[in-house]
């Protein structure tokens, strides 16, 4: 089976399809788009049970290759290993539930259905394409291709309340990735005229860089990804592009497209560099550390519920920038994971809080306060949301962000022990957004908006389970996935440090019960 | 300093494989926590028997804990571990989602269930017309499942999954009415502060993993002689201030009175029988890491004196029922510090105390809200008065509660701290003589304000509202018998635990805890007993001296000592202006910089490079000046950061 060509295939030709659905059966383009992306959920289930775990497994599987320029030595080259493959999974599950979550999103916007949804298609198989390349020019070309569509989703179908924000956000997105991808662009070619004139992600992997050009390489690498994660100072582009996005956009923005950034430089970076890695590690831990409290702050002090929620994704990703630069394995498992945590938390955060603004017709949280009363098992989903975000145990978020800080903090404590005031922090930014949205004295105003008296309804509940689920089910039980993880993090790490660097900690063999 | 050395010096710590019975275990948390889930997930459906499903699950775990500490005493070694399954398993880190039964964790879950089992049921009464009761329920279910966790865990990691599962279930309870700001706000205090001591708790786990290369309670105890004192001082200060955090010690301690917000069964439960002694659970449970360095058992000896102290102060100026009893907590669970900080034979005796306490307190909390039951949610003790008259059954059972924390032979207070203030004097040096006098000094403020407390309750003249106020006419009555047939159980517990626990269960706890030990007080034992009962009969005196004929409606101008005892010593007020006003302050510059400075300045950067972006550019102008202020905020950021990590790669 051709599993990863049919991954990106699918939905790009569903979005097609979808496009060229009349403007007048609405009706049909959502359920047809719901129908790829349903479609695209199974071949990706298919796709995670092909996948071998195990000793001896190979690091890529389900290699696919075709030609593209042979002139350049450029290919349609498929491939996943473990964390390529946690990444499609999730956007597979996420893609359905944001198209259920925006089923009316476009009517009431009073734009064109089938457009909005074969957009929501297009982004998928773009994003798929970027975690199922392995050439590095076919990367580049999803790494800028999935901008038209967000940008589209952003600029058109975003925020009724302010369309002048939508437009600066949707510019503003497109810019400040674009400029990354520039950086990137010249990374390449570099890549290209130094590493044999290939694009095989493999063949550059093997290859040898001098120091110079290692680090300018990676610098072009990393500015583009850091921009797309985003790490601190790159990351204004955010709160405005997930304050302006429709809810399930935004969900998806920050929830798959941002992790193109942090998987970029987990397959790219460091495999490709280790010599720069290592040389910049420092300063990317150091961006990565100031994010997670600086960022923090700033979600304390916002008003706007999606600009909130977006500063707390800000944080979070320095999280993850903090556990790849340790290289631990237990760092680098934990960020790979707490890619996939963040997605669903945020994610369901970004789809509850778009529940919200739906009936109340504002994402000021000055407009909201008591709203418990009125939509208690609304507020109830939008509890557990936040609990998720601020890695409670029980659920997912706890075990990466766990992981990251505990490999870490062998490695460096000043850096552990300074990233762990933002556990504190994501407290007070959690329960202050829950208290002032949901809890004290009821609002007045929202008594007399109809749509705050309904609670969560099927569809919806249909929406937020599946997350809740899950979310439950990997904070339990987290090991299904940390088996795909770790011989995928074990292998970048090997090509950077030695495997007593990755796994500091003493071997204990006074073991329980033996 | 390699890990798999055995310390030689100590017992090794070894833990069998659990079979039988004992191999259900798992079954305790699961039984209330899958009740849990129903009573959330269920619906208006179970509205109707949702709450006796609660009371139900909680009987079935203590029916089992009990079948199960039969089972145990059986058993030649009385330490039985189960793993049921890899939870976190990445490269040497190997984390198991496991159970450890052995006395200590036996006595907690005859605690936390039995107590648990008489609050639920009291609860059906107190709630019984409280429309959000199958949810109360359901939350009240998944902390006892949460507390079971905490204390069956074979490792740090499980213990820190059930901290935070009791926290979460302590923060809805707090906020249960969330629809009062106060409750809410209240939840928020106690879940912050909470955090702050649990990171403290986190960076023990990591220190632990770091070193020992295990977060395994065998693992970390068998070998922590093996590392230097300074890392066995670190490892013991980051555990101590996750346990000052959930116990409401100093300087942890301002959120616990807060949390009276909740509905009265969750005081009695939560914030006073058996989560805030969580703490106390962890110092005793980590005995072989704090036994190892004598300055961490200064230290937690020194926060149990403090906190004491604290609490009796505070508690003497409160008019508000629950608190002055919240306060009474903060102060008792600071002897129970006292007593694990003092370490030896003492470790047993704060558990004793911690198990009587469970008793008494949870018997006076239940009274207290039998009385608000009776009198219209009133809580200002200036207010009560006479009531002994109209609720007998409550009344005497708040008085063998009250006899008991004053230790008034022969009920169990007077068993279970009067050992603590003698091993207090028995300390060496004149560290002996500093925190026996502060254990002494307690016992009698204890005395004083517990006195006043009751008096102004239940004797004296009647002082209630009047609809002439303006406010209701009260007319007490006595609670239903679902509610008083937990508070004669209780009173009978805080009658006779303290005596019978009082050789027992130190003699059950050897395994864990270590032997008994000589005491050799300062002072004669037999007048140090002596000492200690004049001066709570001289509290006690006192206070039904002064308040004997009740006292003012409204609290009336005070000296400085008062004034700043009824302010919490001023505690609140500076937490506020160290970091809540700062914290503001700081929130609000960064929106300012972060909208006007970074985005300003990466905006320009974007658009000269990205070229013909008219409508960014104009955007930028006239915002030169926060250009430089933010390259300079930045710059500073990030040189900062990167120098702590240069920092921490060379330490």
């Amino acid at each position: 089976m051709k599993y990863l060509s049919i991954l990106t295939l699918v939905p790009l030709v569903g979005a097609l399809a979808v496009a060229f659905v009349p403007r007048s059966r609405p009706q049909l383009a959502k359920q047809l788009a719901m129908l790829v992306s349903l479609v695209v959920l199974g071949v990706a289930v298919a796709t995670w049970l092909a996948f071998k775990t195990g000793a001896g497994a190979p690091r890529l599987q389900l290699q696919e290759s075709y030609n593209w320029i042979p002139a350049w030595g450029a290919k349609f080259a498929f491939g996943v290993d473990g964390i390529a493959l946690v990444m499609i999974a999730l956007i597979a599950l996420l893609v359905p539930l944001v198209i259920l979550s925006g089923w009316h999103d476009a009517e009431r916007s009073q734009r064109s259905v089938p457009a909005y949804f074969a957009l929501l298609l297009a982004l998928e198989g773009m994003m798929i394409g970027n975690f199922v390349a392995t050439d590095v020019l076919m990367f580049y070309l999803f790494f800028e291709l999935m901008l038209v569509p967000m940008y589209f989703l952003i600029g058109s179908f975003g925020s009724d309340v302010q369309p002048k924000q939508r437009q600066y956000a949707a510019v503003k997105f497109f810019l400040y990735s674009l400029v990354g991808g520039l950086f990137m662009l010249a990374a390449v070619i570099g890549l290209w005229v130094l590493g044999g004139h290939t694009f095989d992600w493999q063949t550059l992997t093997d290859a040898e860089f001098a120091t110079n050009a290692q680090r300018w390489l990676f610098l072009g690498f990393f500015l583009a990804f850091a921009i797309k994660a985003p790490f601190f100072p790159f990351h204004t582009w955010l709160p405005d592009a997930g304050g302006a996005a429709p809810a399930g956009a935004a969900a998806l923005l920050v929830g798959v497209m941002d992790k193109v950034g942090t998987f970029g430089i987990l397959r790219y970076c460091l495999p490709l560099f280790p010599e720069a890695s290592r040389w910049f590690a420092p300063w990317a831990i150091a961006l990565s550390l100031v994010g997670i409290i600086y960022a923090a702050l700033l979600a304390v002090g916002q008003n706007d519920l999606k600009r909130l929620v977006s500063y707390t994704s800000i944080a979070h990703f320095g999280f993850i920038g903090i556990g790849i630069f340790a290289f631990t394995i237990q760092a680098g498992s934990g960020s790979v994971l707490y890619m996939l945590n963040h997605g669903l938390a945020t994610g369901l955060l970004f789809l509850v809080v778009g529940m919200f603004v739906a009936r109340r017709g504002s994402t000021m949280i000055g407009d909201f306060g008591g709203a418990g009363k009125l939509v208690p098992v609304l507020a109830g989903v939008f509890f557990i949301a936040g609990m998720a975000s601020l890695a409670l145990p029980g659920l997912a978020p706890f075990v990466s962000e766990f992981l990251v800080l505990i490999g870490t903090f062998t490695v460096n404590k000043t850096v552990a022990v300074i990233a762990t005031v933002g556990i504190i922090l994501a407290a007070a930014y959690v329960l202050w957004m829950v208290q002032r949205t949901t809890q004290g004295t009821l609002n007045d105003k929202l008594r007399d908006i109809e749509p705050m008296k309904k609670d969560l309804s099927l569809r919806e509940g249909v929406v937020v389970a599946p997350l809740i689920a899950l979310l439950l089910v990997l904070g339990f039980y987290p090991k299904p996935v940390l088996d795909v993880i770790n011989p995928a993090v074990q292998a970048t790490l090997n090509g950077v440090v030695s495997p007593e660097r990755s796994d500091p900690a003493p071997a204990t063999t006074v073991e329980a019960g033996k | 300093m390699v890990a798999t050395l055995i310390n030689e010096q100590a017992e090794a710590v070894v833990y069998a494989p659990a079979t039988g019975l004992l191999s259900y275990m798992w079954l305790l948390i699961a039984i209330p926590a899958v009740s849990a889930l129903i009573l959330l997930l269920a619906g208006k459906a179970a509205n109707r028997w949702g709450h006796w499903l609660g009371v139900a699950s909680v009987l079935a775990s203590f029916v089992l804990g009990l079948t199960l500490f039969f089972q145990l005493r059986n058993l030649e070694n009385r330490s039985v571990v189960e793993n049921l399954y890899s939870f976190i398993p990445v490269g040497n880190l190997r984390v198991d989602f496991g159970l450890l039964f052995d006395p200590l964790a036996a006595c907690f879950v005859l605690l936390i269930t039995g107590v648990g089992f008489l609050i639920h049921l009291y609860a059906t009464g107190y709630m019984a017309h409280d429309e959000g009761r199958r949810r109360f329920f359901g939350y009240f279910n998944l902390f006892i499942a949460a507390m079971l966790l905490l204390v069956l865990g074979n490792n740090y990691v499980m213990l820190y999954f059930g901290w935070e599962g009791v926290g979460l279930a302590s923060y809805l309870l707090i906020s249960f009415w969330y629809g009062r700001p106060a409750a809410a706000t209240a939840g928020k205090k106690a879940f912050l502060m909470n955090r702050v001591g649990d990171a403290g708790l986190v960076l023990g786990i990591f220190l632990m993993f770091a070193w020992l290369g295990s977060t395994n309670y065998e693992v970390v105890f068998n070998n922590i002689g093996t590392l230097g004192s300074t890392t066995v001082l670190l490892i013991g200060l980051a555990l101590l201030a996750g346990a000052c955090g959930k116990s409401g010690q100093f300087p942890l301690q301002a959120w616990l009175p807060d949390a009276m917000e909740g509905p009265t069964p969750v005081s009695a439960l939560i914030h006073a029988a058996t989560m805030v002694t969580a703490g106390v659970y962890l110092i005793a449970r980590s005995n072989p890491i704090f036994s190892e360095n004598t300055t961490l058992q200064t230290v937690v000896v020194s926060v149990g004196a403090i906190t004491l102290l604290l609490g009796c102060i505070i508690g003497t100026a409160k008019d508000d029922i629950k608190r002055v009893l919240a306060w009474s907590t903060v102060s008792q669970i600071g002897y129970m510090f006292l007593g694990v900080g003092l370490g030896g034979g003492a470790y047993a005796l704060a558990i004793i105390h911690l198990l009587a306490h469970g008793f008494f307190k949870a018997n006076m909390f239940l009274g207290a809200g039998s009385v608000m039951h009776g009198m219209n949610d009133q809580v200002d003790i200036r207010r009560f008065g006479g009531l002994y008259k109209y609720m007998r059954i409550t009344w005497l059972t708040f008085m063998m509660g009250w006899l008991a924390i004053i230790g008034i032979p022969p009920l169990s207070g007077f068993f279970t701290k009067e050992p603590i203030i003698v091993a207090a004097f028995s300390r060496p040096g004149w560290t002996g003589w500093l925190f026996g006098l502060a254990a002494l000094l307690g016992a009698g403020l204890t005395a004083f304000y517990m006195t006043r407390l009751f008096i102004l309750t239940f004797h004296g003249p009647k002082r209630w509202t009047t609809a002439k106020e303006g406010l209701v006419d009260q007319h007490p009555h006595e609670s239903p018998a679902v509610m008083t047939i937990p508070l004669i159980l209780l009173a009978l517990g805080s009658i006779v635990a303290g005596g019978l626990m009082v050789t027992s269960v130190p003699q059950w706890l050897e395994p864990v805890l270590g032997p008994e030990t000589a005491e050799h007080p300062k002072i004669a034992h037999g007048a140090l007993t002596a000492l200690s009962l004049v001066l709570t009969v001289a509290g006690a005196g006192l206070a039904y001296a002064l308040f004997r004929k009740g006292t003012a409606l409204t609290p009336q101008p005070a000296g400085v000592l008062v004034t700043a005892a009824r302010n919490n010593l001023y505690t609140d007020a500076f937490n506020e202006a160290v970091f809540e006003k700062p914290g503001n302050w700081l929130t609000r510059l960064l929106v300012f910089v972060d909208n006007k400075g970074v985005d300003g300045l990466v905006n320009g950067l974007a658009a000269a490079v990205g070229g013909g972006s008219g409508r960014l550019r104009r955007l930028q102008t006239g915002f030169v000046r926060s250009y430089a202020l933010s390259m300079l905020v930045g710059g500073v950021l990030v040189l900062g950061a990167f120098l702590a990590v240069q920092l921490g790669w060379m330490g």
